[in-house]
This record gives structure tokens, sequence and C-alpha cells, in this order.
């Protein structure tokens, strides 16, 4: 090979080579804005429902104090208090963790510990199945069977009503709750087990004793999940609240939590109105931050 | 004493367990029971007429587009940021800041991507209450379950892998595409799978971008409604519960088939020898 040959084909290589560095800069550039397209969308939203939302308060010289605690939501009047909703939501959301949260870690721990495995062979995956179909379908059920049940037995005037809402939620997040918590239950090691019975501890003090305490983090992901679905949802809702704009006092008023009013409203809300429903995004968004943070804070205090 | 309290707390966890799958057996059980006599072929495939009747063609149409359209954009930007989070990025920062952003993704409730949507996609970028609209808004709906999955995914590869094939000379670029991917494909397939069911499922988010027209969608950006919307609105305008029901069985039969698939799918994953 002469000279000349060898210095043209390292030009050759060299060229190749340059396509092949910039190709490799490229995509890793490509990738990484993929990845930050998921902060932008984040940023996009969040801020986005707060400028909107904080609108009025700021240029509208609207009080944030009177839309928090005001009782009176008459947007043709200019009112904008969405009180009733908040306690709504609250009263919704606890009462369905106070209904489903035991029946479904219970069910979680029964699947996972106790349970004939051709039982569990069955039921765990026919959960996991139920946690997918659309949370529609709970709130159709809702008002065919829970609705006439309660107008019929309790003599309500109207079966759309606070219990309604919270027996709907229940029944909604416990396939999200199993599920999860079985798989967290799973997961505590065999020897954990093993070691406390062998100190002679009963099957069932081993459970509750051991297994549910080393567990307790993905449990309180479970719990998360579920209430978090449940402060969510919203066309169930619609169809067995009510959507009555009172101060809930008792399980048989008709209710409208945050959610509803959001979607209730959107379709024909302009201006301020559109806004304030903005505004009412915030409320549940805000909720949805401290109860991911509280238990956040929680399950550190456990890990302690 | 003891050997009581054991018993009762044994009679509670099976109680517990009795009433869980009771109250579901019974609601799946009442949605067949009451929608089965309205399945039919014309009713799978028959358009809709308002006056009562008619099929649930169109909305299984919206549906489907809904579905192509989110996961055309979602699947290659979330299977890249997946790349870049697990193949090329330094453990640091920028990428906490990229997982904090998506789990947070994940924890917002539906109704507040509608909120976004109905007003950023719908009215600023004027594509008006449409397809394109809720499927753009699905977007960012699916994007975190298509990133999570497919970081899970691209784990199981392992490192010899990378190493054999970088080993031979290749460049980072061709190793992901030639070696990396191909290996992780049924993880992220489930992943895919997963997203099509959050899609179906989803009602509030596509209820305020996508509006609730009851027809044929001429073009994506035409109003529709899908399966979900539709069973909703039969249930809230009309009080037809047994129509609803009927659409309520489509749409277990639709999220059943894909949770098979996505079993027989992971099924394979393991089989494979790594």
């Amino acid at each position: 090979m002469n000279i000349q040959d060898k210095n043209e084909l390292e030009q050759q290589i060299s060229k190749g080579n340059k396509r092949k560095y910039f190709l490799e800069s490229l995509s890793s550039k490509v990738f990484l804005a993929c990845a930050l397209l998921s902060v932008i969308s984040l940023l996009l939203i969040v801020g986005f429902v707060f400028y909107k939302g904080s609108n009025p308060f700021i240029t509208g010289g609207y009080s944030f104090f009177d839309f928090l605690f005001g009782s009176d939501w008459v947007p043709s009047e200019d009112k904008f208090g969405i009180f009733p909703m908040i306690v709504a939501s609250i009263y919704a959301t606890i009462g369905a963790l106070i209904i489903g949260v035991p029946i479904g870690l219970l069910t979680a721990i029964f699947l996972a510990e106790i349970a004939p495995k051709s039982v569990a062979k069955i039921v765990s995956p026919a959960i996991q199945l139920l946690a997918g179909i659309p949370s529609v379908l709970y709130g159709i059920f809702g008002l065919a069977i829970i609705v006439p049940f309660l107008q019929n037995n309790f003599g309500l005037a109207r079966g759309q009503s606070l219990i309604a809402v919270i027996l709907v939620l229940a029944i909604m997040m416990l396939p999200t709750i199993v599920t999860v918590a079985e798989t967290a239950i799973r997961a505590v090691p065999k020897t954990y087990r093993e070691g406390s019975l062998a100190l002679g501890v009963s099957q069932i003090g081993t459970i509750f004793k051991v297994v549910v305490p080393a567990a307790k983090s993905g449990i309180m992901a479970a719990i998360v999940l579920g209430l978090g679905r449940a402060l969510g949802e919203t066309m169930a809702v619609i169809l067995v609240a009510g959507n009555s704009l009172i101060i809930p006092t008792s399980l048989t008023d008709s209710v409208r939590p945050l959610t509803t009013n959001i979607a209730l409203e959107m379709g024909y809300a302009a201006g301020t109105h559109q806004e304030m429903l903005f505004a009412t995004g915030i409320v549940l968004f805000s909720f949805i931050l401290i109860l991911n943070f509280v238990l956040a804070r929680i399950t550190a205090k456990g890990a302690q | 004493m003891r050997k009581f309290k054991d018993n009762m707390l044994r009679g509670l966890l099976w109680g517990s367990a009795f009433v869980s799958v009771a109250v579901l057996v019974i609601i799946v059980g009442y949605i067949f029971y009451k929608g089965f006599s309205y399945i039919s072929f014309d009713f799978i495939f028959g358009d809709y007429s308002p006056t009562g009747g008619g099929g649930i063609f169109p909305m299984i149409v919206t549906t489907l587009l809904t579905i192509l359209i989110s996961l055309a954009i979602a699947t290659p930007i979330g299977i890249l940021a997946a790349v870049y989070l697990h193949e090329y990025a330094k453990q640091g920062r920028l990428v906490r800041m990229i997982r904090f952003a998506t789990e947070s993704l994940t924890g917002i409730p539906s109704i507040i991507y509608g909120l976004f949507g109905a007003v950023f996609f719908v009215a600023i970028l004027k594509l008006g209450m449409s397809i394109i609209a809720a499927s753009l808004t699905l977007t960012i709906i699916v994007l975190p379950v298509i990133i999570r999955t497919t970081e899970e995914a691209l784990k199981t590869v392992p490192a010899t892998y990378r190493e054999g094939s970088l080993a031979l000379g290749t460049t980072k670029l061709q190793t992901l595409i030639k070696i990396i991917l191909p290996s992780a494909m049924p993880g992220i397939l489930s992943g895919i799978i997963l997203s099509i069911g959050r899609i179906v499922g989803e009602s509030a988010a596509i209820f305020l971008t996508a509006g609730t027209v009851a027809a044929m969608p001429t073009s994506i950006f035409s109003s529709a409604r899908t399966l979900t919307v539709h069973s909703f609105l039969v249930t809230q305008e009309a009080g037809d519960i047994g129509l609803a029901a009927a659409v309520g069985i489509v749409l277990i039969v639709i999220i059943l088939v894909l949770n098979l698939s996505a079993t027989y799918i992971s099924k394979k994953l393991n089989k494979a020898d790594y």
C-alpha cells in the first residue's frame, strides 16, 4: 500500500467516525429532550392550573378566604364559595377510607398469607383485573343498586347522597388497595415468618406482629394510591352524589365534591367562572399533595 | 384466650376476603346480567341512533382512535426518555428532577388533566373539543406509565449484553438499537398494554377535551365520545342502565383481553433465558 492510498483510507475512516460521533451526540440529545418533556408537561400543567386559578384573587380582587370558606356557589351572581365541596370531598374520602381500607388490607393479608393456594390463584388475578376496569362502571352500579337501596330502605327522598358516594368509592378503591398491599406482603422475606413461628408465635400472631409491620411501607403506598383514586374520582361520583350545594350534616345529604364541580361546569364556564374552576382544581391538587406528604412522613417514621 | 383472639382474627380475615370478593362478583355479575341482552352484532357494529337502539360502533372507533394517536406520540417519547434515564444519564440532580416529575404526573387526578387539556389544547392551541385534543391530554397521562415500565424492562437486560456488544466495537447507539431494546421489548410491550388499559378506562379527562358528540367521527378534529364517556352519558342523561351495562361488558372484555395478553407477554419474558 502506498502512502497516498493509506491517507485516503484514513480520511475515509475519520469521515465515517465523524458521522458516527455526530449520530451519537445527536441521539443522546434527543433522548434527553424526550426525558425533559415529562418535566415540561408537569411544569406546564401545574403552572397553568395555578396561573389560571390564582388570577381572580390577584387581579380580580376576589378574596381567597371567601373562596375557601364561603358557602355560596352561584356563578351567575358572582358568588364563588367552595366550602361545602371541600367538606364533601373530605367526608367522602374519610368515609371511603374507614370502610375500604380495613376490608382491603384484611383481604390482601388473607390472600397473601392464609388463603389456600388454589383460592389465591383465582382470586388475586380477578381482583387485579377489577383494578383496571373503568371507574364509571362502579358509578353505574352505584346508581343502579346502591341508590335505590338507600331510597327504599332508609326512606330518603333521593338515594343520591354522601353515603352512596362513600360506598361507591370504598368499593372502587378495594381492588387497588388489595393488589398493591398483597404484593407488599408477599415481598416480606420468608425467614421473618420462620423466625417468628420458630419462637412459638402462632400463625395469626406472626402475621399481625411480624409480617404486616415489615410490609408497612408497601401497605402505606397502597392506602395512598387508594385514597388518591377516591379523592380524584369524578365521573362515578357525579352519578351518585346528587350534586347539591349544601354543607353535608348527615350521611344522607346530597353532596357535590370538588371534582364533580369542575366536571359539571367546565363545559359552559367562561371568564371568572372558569378561573374559579381552576381555583377549585388548585384546592384539589393541594389535597393530593398533602395526602402524599402526610403518608410519606408516616412511612418515614415507621422506618425509623 | 390467645387462641380465641387468633380465631377471631382469622375469622375477620376470611370475612373481609369474602366481602371483597362478593362485592366485586356482584358488580361484574350485575353488569353482565343487565347488559347481556343488548349485546348483538348490530349493537357492536351498528351506527348510533339518538332515538334509542342503535349500536356503539362510533364509540368503538373513537376509543380506538384515541388509543392509536396517544400511543403513537407517547410510546416513542416514553421509551426514549426511559433510555435516557437508564442508559445515558449520569445519576444526579437532573435525573432526580425528571423522576420526580414523572412520579408526580402519575399522582395527578385525571380531572386536573382534563381541566388543563380543556383550556390548553382545546382553547389555546385551538384544536376545539376533539379527538386530537383528548389524545394529546391522554399522551401526558400515559407518558409516566410508559417511562416507568420501560425503565423496569431496561433494568432486566443484563450488563453483559451491553459489554459484549460494546467490546465488539459497536457504538452506544448501535448497541441500544440492536441489543438492548430488542431484549427489553416484552417489558416495553406490557407497559404499552397497561397504557391502553388506562386510556380505555379514562373518562373525566376525555369528557372535558373530546366532548360528547354521539356520531361517527369524520376526522381527528371532530368531537366524539369514547366507550367510557358513552356509558356515563347514557346513565346520566337517559338513565338507561341496561345500555350502559352493555357498554360496560364491552369495556370489561377489552380490559380482560389486555390483561391476559400482558400476563402472556410477561410470562414469555420470564421464560427467556438471561
